[in-house]
């Protein structure tokens, strides 16, 4: 038998290592130390119940325990095998106690679909993906239902792209197969570019074969012979799964001429990118592959109707197609079933920034960032308090405690300022300065624009100048107004996707931190503390005993005084740079 | 590897590789093999999980240990990684998290050898479909 106690930070916090001890204190004294083991493990992400004891293995889940339930579960359930009643969870609808985890919601809260076979199979081994029905649903296609079916099903099932805008998959797939052409084509869009977000490469890293598979249904069902996959040059190990994933399926005939027998034909090739966000926007993407540069062009045509080489071309991301095999095995219904209205079936989010468990998650749409952050992110760092999530990367925008029971899905995360995106989430802390955040997303854009056209190319710049100048210390409030009209200019004359959403950051912190911006202009001050340059240091008289150090350890010769005497800083030479309240041994530098 | 003419090779060779799956895990007989997992995508061989494999290869076969090491995908746990799964025959598979080569030492000395758990177990909470 073993007891695992919870060592997550929030159980820790709330002396979860306390009951360890107690726990292993009471086995001593009742002589079953040996047989009982008791450990510490990671989060069970379950904080809001903290601390938490699990009972293995017959799966008990005791929540709010005390070191001084120690004994009553050793007593109780070790001894004489009954569950503590008065500790076991009670489930927050049917207000019943909840006998084991296997029965707790809290665990049905995350459903791995696009992740399945993510960590379970091994990814070099064709054989273990068929072993858990892989390439049944290619095969079902293929050998008992029309291209119109297929269609049908991934239409009523109400999947939308992966990707970031959320455009029906049905939908595009039907437009496809519509348009008449003697080649068409399958590409999938492997250019994950955003900060902190990589599902994509994890699918195609765990499991290469659900994506060969979902385009080959996809070639079938738009009447396509050909896929490419666009992969960023940046994924070595990806591409290398991927070569090893194409071999295996052309050798068992799964890819080729005459697939089960039939007379379809598919194949699949690589396209490498160089990494530029930019060819993650469809048209860019395409404008690549041909060997061009990464530029977009204006829609319509759509890439349905002209696409590579002016070919009708199918344009879906690496998560949407890891979702089509499960559709046509478990059908539209169940997967329908999963979501919200009008967002269907789970979304991969990456967790990042100021949160404890920081990873890859897939919850069913419509969860909301109070559960996401909080019960499976295990809450915010060094206990810090939750300031804001950016969601869809640098292209959309952050959210804040007020969105935190919004449930997540395509429409509500556009309602609230924000968007889907890829499903990177970025997540702040009380000491992430708002104003430097949205100069930190605009500076990556800068640097991905194309420079195609100019509100993106020239507009873009202007907009991180201006940031630049606030975070300074040097703006006024005119240049806050001049930043919103320059927003929106960007947004609504830009040609691609990029442009139209690069100033999502600069908006949304605008919408939901204006006093921080004005601290900025009208105090000269940052309330986060993190913009060096407003940030001024002093030295508190009383505290500092005059032992020089701080003086020796400044690189500018900005601090005076003498030896056993106050010492004093320059506020001219001053660079800010810290070194003073490093040295300092009293708590006499100051910052503020 | 011979072509698949027809739906019905697929289930065949499904069949074959469901057995075998299968029989690594459920483990029917004492004898039954120890499987270890190791997370290796990108983010996981950063942090060392390479060297983390290799050590349980090695290791496992000088001990005397048949035991099945395999490599996996991206398990979602970042922030512990280099992550390994492990499933004694017959028992509920157990994660770790920041499996170096003491760790792995550990675990292969107490909870393979004798299934005593050691510390650094991430519970596992999501629903896998089937």
């Amino acid at each position: 038998m073993h007891l695992l106690v919870c060592g997550g930070t929030g159980c820790r916090a709330s002396e979860s290592n306390l009951i360890l001890e107690s726990l292993k204190r009471e086995l001593e004294e009742k002589g079953l130390s040996s047989e009982v083991q008791v450990i510490m493990t990671g989060c069970f992400g379950f904080c809001e119940k903290g601390p938490v004891v699990k009972v293995m293995p017959d799966n008990t889940f005791y929540v709010h325990v005390k070191p001084e339930d120690a004994g009553i579960i050793v007593a109780e359930h070790v001894i004489k095998g009954r569950p503590v009643q008065r500790l076991l969870y009670v489930d927050p609808k049917s207000k019943e106690q909840v006998p084991d985890s296997k029965h707790m919601g809290f665990y049905r809260k995350q459903i791995r679909i696009a992740l399945r076979n993510c960590g379970f199979i091994n990814p070099e081994n064709i054989d273990e993906y068929i072993a858990r029905d892989g390439y049944a649903s290619l095969g079902k296609c293929i050998s008992e239902l029309t291209p119109a079916d297929v269609i049908d099903i991934i239409k009523k099932s109400g999947l939308r792209g992966r990707g970031g805008a959320g455009f029906p998959t049905g939908l595009k797939w039907e437009i496809a197969s519509k348009n008449k052409a003697d080649q068409k084509y399958v590409v999938c869009n492997a250019d994950e570019g955003d900060p902190g977000a990589f599902m994509d490469r994890s699918v195609l890293e765990g499991d290469p074969h659900s994506v060969l598979e979902a385009m080959t249904i996809c070639g079938y069902a738009i009447g396509a012979s050909k896929g490419l996959i666009y992969i960023r040059a940046e994924y070595p190990l990806a591409i290398h799964r991927l070569k090893i994933a194409l071999k295996q399926s052309k050798e068992y005939g799964l890819l080729g001429k005459n697939i089960f027998g039939t007379d379809f034909n598919f194949d699949i090739e690589l396209r490498y990118g160089a990494g530029a966000f930019v060819c993650g926007e469809e048209t860019a993407l395409i404008s690549s592959m041909e060997g061009r540069r990464g530029e977009p062009t204006n829609k319509p045509p759509f890439p349905a109707e002209k696409g590579f080489f002016g070919k009708p071309s199918n344009v879906n991301n690496v998560e949407t197609f890891a979702n089509i095999p499960v559709i046509i095995s478990k059908g539209w219904e169940w997967f329908s079933s999963i979501g919200t209205e009008k967002s269907k079936g789970t979304k991969v989010f990456a967790l990042a920034g100021k949160i404890n468990n920081v990873g890859l998650i897939e919850v069913p749409m419509g969860t909301t960032l109070r559960e996401i952050i909080f019960e499976i992110g295990g809450g915010i760092k060094n206990g810090k308090k939750f300031k804001a999530v950016q969601t869809g990367g640098p292209s959309g925008g952050c959210l804040t405690e007020k969105h935190l029971d919004t449930p997540i899905d395509f429409d509500n995360l556009v309602a609230a300022g924000s968007m889907m995106g890829s499903g990177g989430m970025i997540v702040m802390d009380e000491d992430d300065c708002m104003v430097s955040i949205a100069k930190f997303f605009l500076a990556f854009t800068v640097e991905e624009s194309c420079g195609k056209c100019a509100p993106c190319r020239v507009g873009n710049k202007r907009l991180l100048e201006l940031l630049t100048h606030i975070t300074k210390g040097n703006g006024t409030m005119a240049d806050i107004d001049r930043l919103k009209n320059m927003c929106n200019v960007i947004k609504d004359t830009s040609l691609c996707g990029l442009g139209q959403t690069s100033p999502n950051p600069v908006l949304s912190t605008i919408n939901n931190f204006m006093d921080e911006y004005v601290a900025h202009v009208t105090e000269k001050r940052c309330p986060a503390g993190s913009c060096r340059e407003l940030m001024k240091y002093s030295i508190i008289v009383d505290k500092c005993v005059g032992c020089t150090a701080c003086a020796r350890g400044c690189p500018v010769n900005a601090i005076s005084g003498e030896r056993k005497g106050p010492h004093f800083i320059d506020q001219e030479k001053c660079i800010k740079c810290g070194a003073c309240f490093e040295k300092c041994k009293f708590g006499a530098v100051l910052i503020k | 590897m011979e072509k698949l003419k027809s739906l019905a090779d697929l289930k065949r060779i499904r069949e074959e590789a469901k057995t075998k799956l299968d029989l690594r895990v459920r483990g029917d007989n004492p004898e039954g093999l120890v499987q270890v997992k190791v997370a290796m995508a990108t983010c996981g061989i950063a942090s060392g999980a390479k060297q983390t494999m290799d050590f349980f290869v090695e290791e496992l076969d000088k001990r005397g240990i048949g035991a099945v090491v395999t490599q996996t995908g991206c398990m979602g746990y970042c922030y512990a990684e280099p992550t390994v799964e492990v499933q004694l025959p017959g028992q509920e598979s157990v994660v770790f998290g920041y499996v170096d080569r003491k760790k792995a030492d550990e675990i292969i000395e107490k909870y393979i050898k004798n299934g005593e758990l050691v510390e650094g177990i991430i519970p596992v909470n999501y629903e896998k479909i089937d």
